[in-house]
């Protein structure tokens, strides 16, 4: 098929950006998304232009690395996939497929489509942890039996992998289902108890003062994650918030 | 004193890490803050090292060439990780655990190496567990476990299919808590471009900030490479994009030796290529071959309609399919190694029984689990003679919980229904056992060099088993090294900070910069990838899943010719002052055309057939064997160490001999 992209450009953090058109051909249903930008950049790279600069890595919708907002959707038209699980035959011959970095005051653009996700780091290294050291002395790991169905929902909460759609997606450009994720898993499992007081406050807190936006439960980040995290997460972070603004210590 | 010392301690094989933890020099709690160390590479090796190393108290500075360490490949490790618990009382003991790992290996790691792995992953567990990773469990509450390839117990945990996932977000954790604390410096979006050497010792990179293009000079008294394995080497392969050999070539150039680079393990499971656009390649989990059968058609014909579209897989009647696997190895059937399950793939692909466009792919079969959970299932919730569809969908329901995962990825990259027909599946570059070589103490043949995770060599011979990847990551960086790396620091107390301005540095970064330079103003008329995919091309087509002398040769020279093209020809856009990708892949693939062409050498050399390594003038002749690869013990167990001499064609081999005390050396038989 032949496609018509329009791409954002930009320099530098400091450079304007704007749109820029491309044509792309032959391009093959069975490709991924970002196997489609791999022939555009080698086709700008032929002709003497720079490529677009875009995150990738492991291209198999894990490592969270890919990011692009695409038609207005973060990784683009399809469910439950992140951007380089996005296979081409979601398109047809003569689309016109606009990609966009995520846009978010919390996320400044570094180049092209590529974004600072740093905010997401500092958050996790406000309390992301429990406070265990490596000792090979810590008590079997059967000592503590956890009910299957809090294993389960911990995991579910767990499956997050960072990239930044659900952010990317709400008018509020709010971090709450990444966060509420992280609370989440420590919160139904019994090792997170300890801290757990310390840990929402502390993550809502460096949340907060990263720039990111409140919730205001339009759900369109539980649509577009592409693990399936849900807004319950949201729902049990507030509660976990709640329940700590009543602890002294 | 040879220059191979393996260091390994004296005394039983079951008390020899014991004694040597016992032995060692220690650094105490005051003088570790006065200590830095530098972590390169932050996966379940290097992230568990530097977590580790900051808990203890000392200096770390960390480097990912990711936005965040969570990002490592470590994160697409699906299966699971194997720990001699015996939490399910089917005979699992550390012994046989190192056993397996060993006869897995078949017969080509360092016994000592294996035993401490297999003695601690049931600490690896417990710690993960305390810091919050939430494995599989069952309905009383107790850790679940699976089995993988290559053994009879059931020793693999599990986090559905994404336990790397799942282990990697433990040591990030683990990592986040020590940043917040300062102990650990990280820097993320910054590339290792070479390690600076003063008097002989490792005492700090030359690095690259990915975002600025600046190069910068960091400093510590030890350095630990941690930066996985060069599988991409194949171009397509099932690492990420990004995963690279530079670190790792860089210090072989400085001194460290190179270890049996023609280690490399082929996958059986991965999603089959579908054309030449093609980036990477996906791996389905092995544990899929707990429950699902590997088969091709019988018939020849069959296979060729199938081919051509003209017949689907489910219209095949039972007795005209080939369950090869079951077939040719009864014991093990679907579950043996990687190597020989890649083999026996390749082998009815060659003969015309593939079942794809290209010929090039096997059916993965999960209709009869289906069938068999659904049955179990109707039982449990007492439906008496549930009709097929019941079966199928409580069946269905069984197998979407324990890889659902997978099943959803599949069908979004293939386009069909796991659930309703066969997946096709075929072997792909997977992981390199070879690495570089280290002693017993993970420290290279450069003093206060270390290197840890796939980046070494040391642990699973010539064929890695499933599951043990995440064991060795995390073995190595929670509780190995932080003891051996004490003993070296030991006699740094007093050294104080170690100066960057000094001559070292300054030839090093000289080197760094004109390289860069070169890249950027060489004005080419070919694009990196291009070089990369013939270079690609040249590996899988004669260093692939079956080697042969004239091949070796040939892929030798070719491998060099494309070197030199490439250094003549290669186009960099862009400027080395500002984000530049397109730089980025060209340093990584230059040391990907040396590395490549000693990687062809090794392969040479060994005339055996070994694990991954098959060379096709080395094989069974006669007997129950016959057509398996056959090994050769008396001229061949050694690892081959090389040391770097310009070209690789040049490179010296140093031998390291094996010595099996504790197990015998015998033909590794499946069937």
């Amino acid at each position: 098929m032949n496609l018509t992209l329009k791409i954002w450009r930009q320099k530098g953090p400091q450079d304007k950006g704007k749109m820029v058109d491309y044509k792309v051909s032959d391009i093959s249903e069975h490709m991924s998304f970002l196997e489609m930008m791999d022939v555009l950049n080698e086709q700008l790279v032929n002709s003497g232009e720079e490529p677009v600069a875009f995150d990738h890595d492991c291209r198999e919708g894990i490592c969270g690395m890919c990011s692009l907002h695409i038609n207005g959707e973060a990784h683009g038209p399809d469910r439950g996939i992140t951007t380089c699980q996005l296979h081409m035959r979601m398109f047809k011959d003569g689309d016109t497929i606009t990609i966009e970095p995520w846009r978010a005051k919390a996320f400044p653009v570094i180049k092209d489509l590529v974004v600072d996700r740093s905010a997401f780091e500092r958050i996790q290294q406000a309390g992301g942890y429990i406070s265990v050291n490596t000792s090979g002395n810590t008590q079997d790991a059967n000592s503590i039996p956890i009910s299957k169905h809090a294993a389960d929902e911990a995991m579910d909460a767990a499956a997050c992998i960072g990239c930044g759609a659900c952010v990317a997606s709400c008018k509020n450009s709010s971090a709450m289902l990444f966060v509420g994720a992280k609370v989440s898993q420590f919160a139904l499992l019994p090792q997170g108890q300890v801290e757990a007081t310390d840990r929402v406050k502390n993550m809502v807190a460096q949340m907060d003062l990263e720039g990111f936006g409140n919730c205001t439960n339009t759900g369109a980040c539980e649509v577009e994650c592409p693990k399936g995290i849900t807004l319950e997460n949201i729902a049990r972070m507030n509660r976990e918030l709640f329940k700590a603004s009543l602890i002294k210590f | 004193m040879s220059v191979l010392d393996s260091k390994v301690p004296e005394g039983p094989i079951k008390d020899k890490w014991t004694n040597y933890k016992d032995k060692i020099n220690l650094v105490n709690p005051a003088n570790k803050r006065h200590i830095d160390i530098i972590v390169v590479g932050t996966g379940l090796a290097g992230g568990s090292a530097a977590a580790t190393l900051a808990e203890l108290g000392y200096n770390v500075k960390a480097f990912a060439y990711q936005d965040s360490p969570r990002r490592a490949h470590s994160i697409a490790a699906q299966g699971g990780i194997n720990a001699a618990k015996n939490y399910m009382g089917d005979g699992d003991s550390t012994y046989r655990l190192f056993y397996d790992t060993v006869k897995g290996g078949d017969y080509r790691s360092r016994e000592a190496n294996v035993y401490r792995l297999a003695e601690v992953s049931s600490n690896i567990i417990d710690q993960c567990v305390a810091q919050g990773v939430p494995f599989a469990r069952d309905y009383g509450g107790l850790l679940d476990n699976r089995s993988f390839g290559g053994v009879l117990v059931s020793r693999t945990f599990y986090a559905k299919g994404q336990t790397g996932q799942q282990l990697l977000l433990g040591c990030y954790s683990a990592m986040n808590r020590q940043i917040a604390r300062g102990k650990i410096e990280m820097h993320n979006r910054h590339e290792m471009l070479d390690v600076v050497k003063i008097d002989g010792k490792a005492r700090g990179i030359i690095a690259r900030n990915l975002i600025t293009g600046e190069i910068e000079r960091h400093s510590a008294h030890a350095v630990v490479i941690a930066t996985g394995g060069y599988g991409n080497v194949y171009f397509l392969s099932t690492n990420a994009m990004g995963s690279n050999a530079t670190a790792a070539w860089k210090i072989h150039k400085k001194g460290a030796f190179f270890a049996n680079p023609c280690f490399t393990q082929i996958h059986p499971t991965c999603i089959p290529r579908s054309g030449d656009y093609q980036s990477k390649l996906t791996l389905m989990s092995e544990s899929l071959r707990n429950d699902g059968r590997i088969w091709v058609p019988a018939k020849l014909e069959d296979a060729k309609a199938i081919q051509e579209g003209r017949l689907k897989p489910t219209e095949l009647a039972e007795e005209d399919r080939d369950y090869y696997l079951e077939r040719r190895y009864p014991a093990f059937g679907n579950l043996v190694p990687r190597d020989v399950a890649s083999r026996a793939a390749k082998e009815r692909c060659d003969a015309g029984y593939g079942v794809n466009a290209t010929g090039e792919a096997v059916y993965l079969d999960f209709a009869a689990a289906i069938e068999r959970y659904g049955k179990v299932q109707a039982k449990i919730q007492g439906i008496s003679n549930p009709s097929k569809e019941k079966i199928t969908e409580l069946g269905e329901a069984i197998v979407e919980e324990k890889y659902g995962n997978l099943f959803q990825m599949y069908e979004k990259i293939v386009d069909e229904n796991p659930y309703k027909t066969p997946m096709m599946i075929y072997p792909a570059t997977h992981y390199t056992m070879g690495g570089v070589w280290v002693d017993y103490n993970l420290m290279t043949t450069v003093p206060g060099l270390y290197c840890i995770g796939e980046a070494n060599f040391s642990d699973h011979g010539a064929n890695r088993l499933g599951a043990s990847a995440l064991m060795q990551g995390l073995a190595d960086g929670y509780f190995v090294l932080p003891y051996t790396i004490g003993d070296y620091l030991a006699d740094d107390i007093r050294t104080g900070v170690i100066p960057t301005d000094t001559k070292e540095f300054d030839e090093v970064e000289k080197e760094v910069k004109d390289k860069i330079d070169f890249f950027i103003n060489n004005n080419g008329t070919k694009s990196v990838d291009y070089f990369h995919k013939r270079l690609g091309k040249v590996m899988w087509d004669k260093v692939g899943m079956s080697r042969n002398e004239k091949g070796l040769k040939e892929a030798m020279a070719e491998i060099k010719q494309i070197r030199e093209e490439f250094w003549k020809e290669v186009k960099v856009p862009g400027s080395a002052n500002e984000m530049n990708p397109e730089l980025e892949k060209a340093g990584r693939v230059a040391d990907f055309l040396e590395l490549g062409e000693l990687f062809a050498k090794d392969a040479l050399v060994r005339e055996e057939s070994c694990g991954g390594h098959f060379r096709e003038e080395s094989v069974e002749l006669d007997g129950e064997q016959k057509g398996e690869a056959k090994r050769n013990d008396k001229d061949f167990a050694f690892v081959s160490a090389w040391e770097y001499k310009g070209e690789p064609a040049d490179a010296v081999l140093h031998k390291e001999q094996l010595e099996f005390k504790d197990i015998e050396l015998k033909q590794r038989s499946y069937k």
